[in-house]
């Protein structure tokens, strides 16, 4: 009985590895990364984030996050976003957040609260660009020192500028985000006046920690941190991404489907 | 040995399914959580799509009443991840789909597991916990 059970899992072990092997293979059209990080890792190259990296399911961030505190202004802003999921949840009918059902940008800092699938960094030598697996969107953090732009245009993904703080920390910080857009899935609200830090940590060379805080005194009473130390992981060199873009159309084709029968009565 | 090996491909499937979020875009409101129904139907389209893969297939309901049924999965990068594909379904397929209906009655609802005429069964999410009675 004991040694069926080790025959058991040791057999357990090697077919999900082998399964795992094989989704992080393919040459087109991987999805990212499943299942448990494996064995010890090299040391972290100095100021490097270069590589394509995957959060895994943390990523996902289907409820949303647990903000601090409105502002009566953010309350009422709050009160607008009827959400599909987290603690405002309202039917799928109801729902009228501007990326599912109109196709909207996600917009900063949504794309790192929300579908934050496997996504691409790329240094140059005055930049740093995040190539985002959802959307297909891109982010300049500009690294040679310019000041953020005092109250800018706004843009759907902000205007960025990164520091390393240390050899392995990349401190980045965004003003200017259009307040059209939600923070996350949940619907929490933000102004243009939203600042938002990320910090970017290296642990090791398959490893990152990713930290967000936000302050927007016009919406929340204090600063908050929806993101604290999310691990992220380097996919293989070479990875070639799904696409995965919430385009218009599909967004209406799932409204007249479904959404528009889903409605209580 | 063969339920062994049946006994280690449900383990791997199982910690590939919980590895990944059940519900993303959106949650269960709408459905009528807890409820399972199994239908056998003749597919009439499968649409790989954001933020909803939905699959539709005409249906007998309980009453006899052949009714169009649309269903929905997660979106195509998740349901990759679970064994399906923009091309697991043509037009015409008899399956044998399990959802979650909606509360309201339309036929609408979220698949849970699909059996294809070949006799291989793909899962898209398990059933949603029912809120306590308050």
């Amino acid at each position: 009985m004991r040694q069926d059970f080790i025959v058991f899992m040791v057999v357990s072990i090697a077919v999900f590895t082998s399964v795992l092997t094989r989704a992080q293979m393919k040459p087109w059209n991987n999805s990212g990364l499943t299942g448990p990080q494996a064995g010890p890792s090299a040391p972290a190259p100095r100021r490097d984030l270069s590589g394509t990296w995957d959060a895994g399911a943390g990523g996902i961030q289907p409820t949303g996050h647990v903000a601090a505190p409105f502002s009566a202004r953010g309350e009422q802003m709050a009160r607008a976003n009827k959400p599909g999921n987290g603690t405002r949840i309202v039917s799928v009918s109801d729902d009228n957040d501007p990326l599912s059902t109109l196709g909207d940008p996600t917009g900063f800092p949504r794309i790192v609260l929300y579908e934050l699938r496997p996504f691409q960094i790329v240094q140059t030598t005055n930049q740093v660009l995040m190539l985002y697996m959802f959307e297909k969107r891109w982010r300049v953090i500009w690294t040679d020192g310019r000041a953020l732009p005092n109250d800018p245009d706004p843009r759907w993904y902000g205007y960025s500028v990164g520091r390393w703080v240390d050899d392995y920390t990349l401190v980045v910080q965004t003003v200017g985000t259009d307040d059209r857009t939600w923070l996350d899935n949940a619907g929490n609200p933000h102004s243009n006046s939203l600042r938002t830090e990320e910090r970017y940590h290296r642990v090791n060379r398959e490893t990152m920690e990713l930290t967000i805080t936000l302050d927007d005194p016009l919406v929340y009473t204090k600063p908050w941190m929806p993101l604290d130390k999310l691990s992220i992981r380097l996919m293989p060199s070479g990875t070639d991404l799904m696409e995965m873009i919430p385009s218009a159309s599909e967004a209406a084709a799932y409204r007249r489907v479904i959404a528009s029968q889903a409605k209580p009565q | 040995m063969q339920k062994m090996f049946l006994g280690v491909l449900i383990a791997a499937v199982g910690v590939l399914l919980v590895s990944v979020p059940l519900i993303a875009h959106h949650g269960a409101a709408g459905l009528d959580t807890g409820k399972e129904v199994t239908m056998k139907g003749t597919v009439t389209e499968w649409i790989w799509s954001n933020p909803h893969c939905f699959l539709q297939f005409d249906a007998k309901d309980d009453t006899g009443t052949v009714r169009n049924w649309a269903v929905e999965t997660q979106n195509p990068t998740t349901m990759t991840q679970r064994g399906w594909s923009r091309t697991l379904f043509k037009v015409g397929d008899e399956v044998t789909v399990t959802i979650e209906p909606a509360k309201n009655g339309q036929p609408i609802g979220r698949i849970l597991n699909v059996v294809l005429a070949n006799g291989q069964k793909l899962v898209a999410a398990t059933a949603t916990t029912p809120e306590p009675a308050r």
